[in-house]
């Protein structure tokens, strides 16, 4: 089946959004047929790019927050972008349990998580400017379900 | 939003709703509050009700832990479903938080 669809929207960098931000891409990732488990992968790694956009990328300020998200066939595209500060050692950052904000009780496993609930996720960021994280999910065909 | 009760030196609490950035805040220093008494020895996390958890989560678990590991006591979790159970394996977690379902009855 050649589905496609694609869809944009933007958000104010503010904690109450991570909530709004997984219901939109699970309203709009429900079109391939997801089970409740892809649909909660997809959910738990927007949620964890979103929340480094929030946390990392406008660090005390305020700015908006992109996710776009494209369904060609059965996979699922997502980037979640910020103009943020930047990531200025990108492969650092994605190492489990780096954090630059141990005294907050962040886990330092947010590129973990995405990594471990998405098929392919990659990140660029240019520091000053922002960051973009994009990440790719099949969707196993309807016969599972 | 949690539902907590002590038994002994035990808390046992029962998360609900969605446990991210958002709302790490606030369970953190609920739990904070419930475990401030030095008597209790062990935090119990009922799962039961929780709809959703991100990495925020294990933040906020892991801080629990190490407060209570100082004083000789643990944390212990029961009713994770498959969800959480991944992220706990993914994060090593299993390793210092006891899953009590496979031992203890999750009353």
């Amino acid at each position: 089946m050649n589905r496609h669809n694609e869809m944009e929207v933007s958000f104010l960098s503010t904690p109450e959004n991570e909530a709004f931000a997984r219901i939109v891409i699970a309203a709009f990732a429900v079109q391939l047929s997801p089970t409740m488990t892809e649909i909660t992968d997809i959910k738990t790694a927007v949620s964890e790019a979103v929340t480094n956009a929030i946390v990392h990328g406008y660090e005390g300020t305020r700015g908006m927050v992109t996710m776009r998200a494209r369904i060609d066939g059965t996979s699922l595209a997502l980037e979640i972008a910020d103009r943020g500060k930047g990531i200025p050692n990108v492969p650092q950052a994605m190492e489990p349990f780096y954090t630059t904000h141990p005294e907050q009780e962040r886990s330092g496993m947010g590129f973990a998580v995405m990594q471990t609930f998405m098929d392919e996720v990659e990140v660029r960021s240019t520091p000053g400017s922002g960051t973009s994280v994009c990440m790719r999910k099949r969707i196993c065909p309807e016969q599972a379900h | 939003m949690l539902q907590s009760i002590r038994d002994g030196d035990s808390m046992i609490v029962r998360l609900a709703g969605e446990l991210d950035h958002y709302c790490a805040q606030s369970v953190r220093r609920e739990l904070d509050r419930l475990i401030s008494d030095p008597g209790i020895r062990w935090l119990i996390l009922d799962f039961s009700r929780l709809q959703f958890m991100d990495s925020s989560g294990i933040g906020v678990i892991l801080g629990r832990y190490r407060q209570l590991r100082d004083r000789g006591g643990q944390v212990g979790v029961v009713n994770m479903n498959e969800h959480v159970s991944r992220i706990f394996r993914m994060s090593g977690m299993g390793r210092v938080i006891r899953n009590l379902d496979r031992k203890e009855a999750a009353q």
